[in-house]
């Protein structure tokens, strides 16, 4: 594990040295991520603009289901968004010179073509989160504050852990990185808004199959203190972390499961 | 104990055939089909073989990219499907078509990169990037991202990157494709040397003959997942069938000329071709031109290896030295 | 070089675009699960913003002058266009800048049909391709899980047929005028990013401009960039006559006529750059 994390640190370094010799693009690009995430948001004070609630949930609200949602998508993005390249990888070769390296594949594949300037998705997703924290009136407590904490790292892992399965997936699948988009950067424009706004088969789908809702929906309902529209236990609200761990097993096996193949099929 | 030991290696492929719209055949193919052999530390051996014939399959599964279907593989002690990660700092691997250096970054800095990733000690790293910038002559080269080198200036940095951890085994696939004679040549060199000094096993696998021809004593031809043969290049010339020629210049244009042994297969004015059995001496052919004809020049040419091995395919036999 | 054409007759030099355009719908066709995966993901965008619609819809029925299911119409006409329009650059652009950075553009400009011409039947024939599989299998679901407005008269689909065709053009304008940047630009992704960003946002991509605030509507209304979407979703959700469907089909064609001459112009600026300084 700590060999690993050197390895990455090593790797993503080099490739934010070689970014950092075109400054002005690097900025550019920095700008560009940061924007796209706040384009969103954009949109959502217009929508506010002619109501005053959506969901039942008010523009602060929404905000904060918002910034974390974006932070820990632009976490997940920054860490280990490269891993959507695998299929080209694999069908270009470049995935067999990992193999021969000494460093888990995994890490290859995520810290290869680090992009440091996706830490403009970070900053306007916190920059939302920040605003959302002072408009909306949360009666803090420590729980609070714990639930808040435990959401921004979850809400992380489970993106990493989606990113991953895709990436596995598209070993036995070839090149589907445009598929992945409709469960990462999808999930995250759906956990953009509160889940009230979506049928119920949607709900239960983003709470057991793809624990998505577990990214801000849960315990921002316990920050908030707003009622459960679907029910669910009370429990869920302080799930995450174990909605992460679980996601994050089930993405490690399946990525061990595909690399397993990989190496016994030659695809 | 052998460097590389291989010992009854099967690998099968199962390929889904399409036949009819909804039914799907399920097909197995034998890539690798029962191969043994061993090379021993230090040794240069090179490695042909048609396009299909199983070179790249066994050569993954020789680095631990792909498991085997059955047989026994050790590669420096340990088995590659099991031990990848360990045996990893042990070889270097150098795909021809492919660079493992980094598109976007200066050569300088997928060295460095490399050497973090394999824990090469800092000492060992820069005397050994000193010693191959120096052979390979890349040091103008090194603060040029990858992709704008020649291929023959990648290769050349691919290979340094490989050799940066010292491998004791060197897996070559295909180092001299689509080079100019003249970086061929000097790659050529290189690995002669390396392998002389530093004792370095390498296993070339190539299309171009001249390579083995250079490089290696020893030569492996694989066809349809077999071995089809496997010793000396000397011994692959005289692989039955195989054919020499002699090329002379007579005084003046005439009819073909009469030795015993050996047939004229072409005249071109004053100058006439002559084969011969390849395992036959040539002495007594030469005497009996010196003898009888006045020559003005007189040469002899090895049996091209590309003809022994289409020989070596259409016989189908197996040739292994004791 | 860029009226190399004028000797050639007129059939033969459609009939050359026309080959052009069919090599630019093949070419694509080939890429069959980027396609599947495309159309995946486009439905699964238009679901989630269906709903954000519904929500909003609902409160305010008849908001910007749409019905809710003209609302849900509007999703999935923007779903179906992201794709051939070049919403999220695409293709050509990418392509068309390394070709520049590499030098290749060279043979580009050189040959006897003039480099914007080509690209533009190209780039029909991709939107074509992306237009009968990414833009209509996302529709059909759509249609399947929503209550869609459908205009009743023939001649709507017809018209919405055209202003999709002069989106494309515009879509392609834009596109081509921004890598013509990389002439001049060492790296033109970030600009790439930016114009992606703006494209998005003023073309209604992201919410209909009919409920922009009154600024930012106005700011919309003088760019090309509603061309793309709100302008033929306007088309066919407006089952109006022709004197409330050609104005705005004479808006695209005006921004499609502006974009086309400065991009020829540039074409011919970049040609003498690459003459003189030798790319």
């Amino acid at each position: 594990m700590a060999d690993s994390i050197r390895a990455f640190a090593v790797i993503a370094g080099a490739w934010v040295r070689a970014s950092m010799t075109y400054r002005a693009s690097f900025w550019s690009l920095a700008v560009g991520q940061a924007l796209f995430t706040l384009v969103d948001f954009v949109a959502i004070t217009i929508m506010f603009s002619h109501i005053d609630r959506l969901g039942g949930f008010d523009v602060a609200q929404v905000a904060l289901l918002y910034g974390f949602s974006g932070f820990a998508l632009g976490v997940a993005d920054l860490l280990v968004g490269n891993v959507e390249l695998l299929g080209r990888r694999v069908r270009d070769g470049s995935f067999d010179a990992m193999l021969v390296r000494p460093v888990a594949p995994l890490v290859q594949v995520a810290a290869d073509q680090f992009a440091l300037r996706r830490l403009g998705r970070i900053v306007s997703a916190v920059g939302v989160l920040g605003w959302a924290l002072v408009a909306t009136n949360i009666d803090w407590s420590i729980t609070k504050v714990a639930v808040a904490v435990a959401t921004l790292v979850s809400g992380s892992v489970i993106f990493c852990s989606v990113f991953v399965l895709g990436s596995a997936f598209q070993i036995l699948a070839g090149d589907a990185s445009e598929m992945m988009n409709a469960f990462t950067y999808g999930g995250n424009t759906l956990t953009q808004y509160p889940l009230s706004i979506y049928p119920s088969e949607v709900v239960k789908g983003v709470t057991f199959i793809l624990p998505l809702a577990f990214v801000n929906w849960y315990p921002a309902l316990y920050i908030l203190g707003v009622e459960d529209p679907f029910d669910m236990p009370v429990a869920f609200h302080f799930a995450s972390p174990v909605a992460a761990t679980l996601l994050a097993a089930v993405a490690a096996g399946c990525w061990r499961a595909g690399v397993r193949r990989y190496r016994s099929t030659g695809s | 104990m052998a460097m590389i030991e291989v010992e009854d290696l099967r690998r099968t492929f199962v390929v889904r055939t399409k036949s009819g719209t909804l039914r799907r055949g399920r097909q197995e193919i034998l890539a690798v089909a029962g191969l043994s052999f061993a090379i021993e530390p230090g040794e240069m051996v090179g490695y042909i073989g048609p396009n299909g014939a199983g070179k790249s399959t066994s050569i993954k599964m020789l680095t631990g990219i792909l498991v085997p279907t059955s047989g026994s593989v050790q590669v420096a002690g340990m088995d590659p499907s099991r031990r990848r990660t360990d045996l990893a700092r042990r070889i270097g691997v150098v795909f021809g078509q492919r660079s493992g250096l980094w598109w976007d970054l200066p050569l300088r800095d997928s060295f460095d990169l490399l050497a973090r990733i394999y824990d090469v000690p800092r000492p060992r790293y820069t005397t050994n990037l000193a010693a191959y910038v120096d052979l390979l002559d890349l040091g103008p080269l090194l603060d040029q991202p990858v992709r704008q080198l020649s291929l023959g200036q990648r290769m050349r940095g691919d290979l340094a990157a490989t050799l940066l951890h010292d491998p004791q085994i060197l897996f070559l696939d295909e180092p001299t494709i689509g080079l100019d004679v003249v970086s061929k040549t000097r790659l050529r060199e290189f690995l002669r040397d390396l392998n002389a000094e530093r004792g370095t096993t390498v296993l070339l696998t190539t299309h171009d003959l001249g390579d083995i021809e250079q490089l290696c004593r020893r030569v492996m031809v694989i066809d349809a997942g077999r071995m089809v043969f496997d010793d000396t290049i000397a011994a692959l010339q005289r692989v039955g069938g195989a054919t020499r020629t002699v090329v002379v210049d007579l005084e003046r244009p005439g009819e073909p000329v009469v030795v015993p042994g050996a047939v004229v297969t072409r005249v071109e004015g004053a100058r006439q071709w002559l084969t011969f059995p390849a395992d036959a001496s040539a002495a007594p052919i030469v005497s009996a031109l010196a003898s009888g004809y006045d020559l003005v020049d007189l040469s002899i040419q090895e049996p091209a290896i590309e003809d022994v091995i289409r020989l070596l395919y259409a016989r189908g036999g197996a040739h292994k030295a004791d | 070089m860029v009226t190399g054409l004028s000797s050639i007759g007129v059939s033969t030099r459609v009939r050359l675009y026309a080959a052009v355009a069919v090599r630019g719908f093949r070419r694509y066709s080939t890429y069959r699960a980027a396609t599947v995966g495309g159309v995946f993901t486009n439905t699964v965008f238009g679901v989630i913003i269906a709903y954000t619609f519904v929500a909003l819809w609902e409160q305010r029925p008849n908001l910007g002058g749409y019905t809710q299911q003209e609302a849900l119409t509007f999703v999935w006409v923007a779903q179906a266009l992201i794709m051939p329009v070049g919403l999220l650059g695409g293709g050509i652009l990418e392509e068309f800048a390394e070709r520049v950075r590499s030098g290749a553009v060279a043979t580009d400009l050189h040959r006897p049909t003039p480099l914007l011409w080509w690209r533009l039947a190209e780039d029909f024939g991709r939107a074509a391709y992306h237009f009968l599989t990414r833009g209509l299998a996302p529709v059909l679901i759509g249609a399947l899980l929503f209550d869609l407005a459908w205009p009743r008269s023939v001649s709507t689909y017809a018209w919405f047929l055209i202003a999709v065709a002069l989106a494309v053009g515009v879509g392609f304008a834009i596109r081509y005028l921004m890598g013509l940047l990389a002439f001049w630009v060492i790296d033109i992704r970030g600009y790439l990013a930016l114009l992606t960003i703006t494209q998005l946002f003023f073309s209604g991509m992201v919410l209909p401009l009919v409920i922009f605030p009154g600024w930012l509507r106005g700011l919309a209304e003088v760019l090309p960039f509603r061309c793309l979407v709100q302008v033929p979703a306007d088309v066919l959700l407006h089952e109006g006559t022709g004197t409330e469907v050609l104005p705005l089909l004479a808006l695209q064609l005006l921004w499609v006529a502006v974009l086309l001459f400065v991009g020829h112009l540039l074409t011919a600026a970049a040609v003498r750059k690459v003459v003189i300084q030798g790319g």
